[in-house]
């Protein structure tokens, strides 16, 4: 049963209040991972032991000049079908939340499961992504700048 | 990292690597420990050797993607732990 819209609408707000586009169905999944250039994606979670860690390390990983140019976010428990259709998007990985997937031209390439982020601070968890944004998207942020 | 539950062993809701003297080693997530007893839940077990991998290949593998869990809960005696670790730090 999913969880209380109420109880995890907080949660949520963290990440939509900082330009995250929520995916409510399978359909909004599709038609977000169909979409060109680079993007992440937030497995989101009322896990306290971890998202309490994730969301604020996000935030301040986004203060990055380099960054990902989309970003959304399911949140596992609450969008039942949608989250079962995002991980379908990287069906070998086991299923985790939270987590974060990077992706490029549709293509994930870089994961974050949830055992990366629950043992951290926020700032390890924002250093572990933009060290990965640097590697990664470096080049396409110099081109569109 | 601290959690929420004051009542629960400071691992509570970590994903730990726990190997045992025998040939199991579990991945899981804690949900409490004492000198008794582990409990993990969402937990995966692998035998050394199993599908050609030895634990340490298992292990570094597991800190690479994460496990599939193949029991919801289980209960470790304590008295065959080899070591706890958590499975981040790896």
């Amino acid at each position: 049963m999913p969880y209380s819209p109420l109880m995890v609408l907080p949660m949520k707000q963290e990440l939509t209040a900082i330009g995250f586009e929520e995916l409510l169905s399978p359909d909004d999944v599709d038609r977000w991972m169909a979409a060109s250039g680079s993007a992440m994606l937030v497995i989101n979670s009322v896990c306290g032991c971890a998202a309490g860690q994730a969301r604020p390390g996000i935030r301040l990983a986004l203060e990055h000049e380099v960054r990902p140019e989309r970003l959304a976010t399911v949140f596992a428990g609450q969008e039942v079908e949608a989250t079962a259709r995002a991980r379908g998007h990287f069906a070998d990985i086991p299923p985790s939340s939270p987590s974060i997937a990077l992706f490029k031209d549709g293509e994930m390439v870089y994961f974050v499961p949830r055992h990366r982020i629950e043992s951290r601070s926020a700032e390890d968890v924002a250093a572990d992504l933009t060290g990965a944004f640097d590697r990664l998207f470096a080049a396409a942020t110099a081109t569109a700048g | 990292m601290g959690t929420f539950h004051d009542d629960k062993h400071q691992l509570h809701g970590i994903t730990v690597v726990v190997d045992t003297t025998g040939p199991e080693i579990w991945v899981g997530r804690c949900d409490d420990m004492d000198e008794h007893q582990i409990l993990l839940v969402d937990a995966d077990v692998h035998r050394d050797g199993e599908d050609g991998r030895s634990k340490d290949e298992y292990v570094e593998r597991s800190a690479s993607f994460g496990i599939w869990k193949k029991h919801d809960r289980v209960r470790i005696d304590r008295r065959a732990v080899a070591s706890v670790r958590r499975l981040g730090d790896l």
